[in-house]
């Protein structure tokens, strides 16, 4: 229908000239159009009558599209798994299960948990104080150390992880960036290299645990709710980059876990820092138990446990080719780029909306588009006789 | 069915099917029953208005205040009655009915040229200064037949709105 694709054109000329007067609106840029069915937007065409005024059907078409199904609400649904035990064969079988993994599994890996924290607290210490002279040397030992122990975490919940590509290597100029499902991405990745991660700052153990061990290996801290944080934060980015002894940087431009079936928008601040970026790309198999962290349902205890009482931990994780910025690309098309070939590695879906609408509103810029949309669409048709 | 249990009966699903006069399917009720327990984070038995801003999709439309007056608070059986408008096998008069119900936001039953303009604010935002939508208005409901003064009834909406190319539909997607 060559009207509709003239009126889709318009739109995408029109959000064009909208984005690149302001660098700030990009950010959290959707693009609606890819996702509107085209039969609810009609090329208005002719004299402008009463009932093109008071015809508010396809305005009321959305919002009642959006009632009943979003793409953004579909992309951290936790899907409960479907009962698979209700026969007289299965379901003592099943039972049989829930005693081994409670009563035989869990407590062993409690152990070798608690074993692997034993060992590299009593190294990780003296480590840490007595070779405060020497630098260096202390920094490789504590690497080693961190990647000890996140192996540990993985043996605690049998992760049959399986490693595809090229493993990282600490060369400067260079972040790594990865899709998000849960904390355990980091600890994943973190057992085959220690990265220097970029993450929110959590409150109880696992804050502990950040400012103490994850300090040594160079992580930076953030806080989605403070606005001026971005600026801070993009300074100690760019800081650790340029730094030649520093780890690895990994980060999750996604900025929340999302529930593996879905990619929603990076964030452009790990895609202008002027570096090479390597894509990581992260997919879990849900056979046993799905790794999803659904920050609003549990606490990262409950998740871990949970975790810990299943049979394993399914996932690939494909280490991808390095990407540099192209000639005339802005930092957002980059972005947008590296998570197309993050999704396609992985398998999952494209979503355009950004992960911080799980904690606040859209800005009422795009409200303020489709009204300038409509604005236009009347003023237009008036001139039409 | 005053609580959001995560059960429905067979019972529950045929009473709301009646309710919506047959508008949806069983398959479909109990696909709505899912996203209504989705909606509903705490378990109330209604979705609040936070819980319908919470969908960005939702937010972002520009009638999405004046969609919440008539979805907040609504309990489950309400809330498909109100979806059944978007129904495919919903008739011409229901969906002009529910158009009319926006427009008309104190619910007298008349829609005035005052509330027809609050829409239009609504539409076009900043963009339109309320002279141009007052110029504009008044110029298309003379051609129309009708006058600055004039009250539209439901009637009225439905002779005007009434023809083969209006379309309101939503597909309740069926997993």
């Amino acid at each position: 229908m060559a009207s509709v694709a003239c009126f889709t054109f318009r739109r995408r000329e029109l959000l064009n000239k909208m984005s690149s007067s302001n660098l700030e609106l990009d950010l959290d840029r959707p693009n609606i159009e890819d996702y509107l069915t085209t039969d609810s937007i009609q090329e208005p065409r002719g004299k402008l009558r009463l009932r093109d005024l008071l015809d508010i059907s396809p305005t009321l078409t959305e919002a009642g599209g959006a009632i009943v199904d979003d793409s953004f609400t579909r992309c951290f649904k936790s899907n409960p798994p479907e009962p698979w035990n209700w026969n007289v064969y299965l379901f003592p079988l099943w039972c049989l299960g829930v005693v081994v993994r409670y009563g035989i599994l869990f407590p062993v890996r409690v152990l070798i948990l608690t074993l692997g924290w034993i060992i590299f607290l009593s190294c990780y210490i003296p480590v840490h104080l007595l070779l405060k002279g020497h630098d260096k040397l202390r920094k490789k030992l504590e690497r080693g150390l961190v990647e000890l122990i996140c192996s540990f975490f993985v043996a605690s919940w049998t992760g049959v992880v399986k490693y595809h590509g090229p493993r990282p290597c600490a060369r400067p100029k260079q972040v790594f960036v990865a899709n998000h499902t849960s904390m355990i991405d980091f600890i994943i990745l973190e057992q085959m290299t220690a990265f220097a991660v970029i993450m929110q700052k959590h409150p109880g153990w696992v804050g502990l645990l950040q400012s103490t061990i994850l300090e040594s290996v160079g992580c930076i801290w953030f806080n989605r709710s403070e606005a001026k944080d971005r600026e801070i934060v993009a300074r100690k980015l760019r800081e650790h980059v340029e730094g030649p002894d520093n780890n690895p940087l990994l980060i999750f431009p996604e900025g929340t876990c999302v529930n593996n079936h879905y990619t929603v928008m990076f964030k452009k601040g790990a895609f202008e820092l002027g570096s090479t970026v390597c894509p990581i790309a992260i997919k879990y198999n849900k056979i046993f138990v799905d790794a999803f962290w659904n920050s609003k349902k549990q606490s990262f205890t409950t998740h871990l446990l949970q975790l810990m009482t299943s049979w394993a931990v399914v996932c690939d994780v494909w280490y991808l080719e390095p990407q540099n910025m192209k000639p005339g690309e802005t930092p957002i098309e980059f972005a947008e780029r590296v998570r197309e070939i993050i999704s396609a590695r992985a398998g999952i879906k494209m979503v355009p909306w950004d992960g911080f609408l799980k904690y606040s509103r859209p800005s009422p810029k795009h409200r303020e588009r489709k009204q300038q949309a409509f604005a236009e669409s009347v003023l237009r048709r008036l001139e039409d006789k | 069915m005053g609580s959001a249990s995560s059960t429905l009966t067979q019972y529950d699903i045929e009473d709301v099917q009646q309710h919506c006069n047959n508008l949806f399917s069983q398959q479909e009720i109990v696909s709505l029953y899912k996203r209504f327990c989705q909606l509903d984070r705490t378990a109330k038995g209604f979705i609040s208005a936070d819980e319908f801003l919470s969908v960005p999709e939702f937010a972002m439309n520009p009638l999405s205040q004046r969609l919440l007056k008539m979805v907040d608070g609504l309990n489950f059986k309400d809330f498909v009655i109100f979806l059944s408008a978007f129904s495919a096998k919903a008739s011409m008069p229901q969906k002009i009915e529910i158009i009319f119900k926006v427009y008309d936001s104190d619910y007298n039953g008349k829609v005035t040229f005052k509330d027809i303009m609050e829409v239009l604010r609504d539409l076009s935002g900043s963009y339109m200064s309320d002279k141009q939508i007052e110029e504009v208005l008044i110029k298309v409901m003379q051609e129309a037949g009708y006058s600055k003064d004039s009250s539209l009834l439901l009637d009225d909406f439905v002779k005007i709105l009434e023809h083969p190319g209006l379309k309101m539909e939503v597909e309740v997607p069926v997993d």
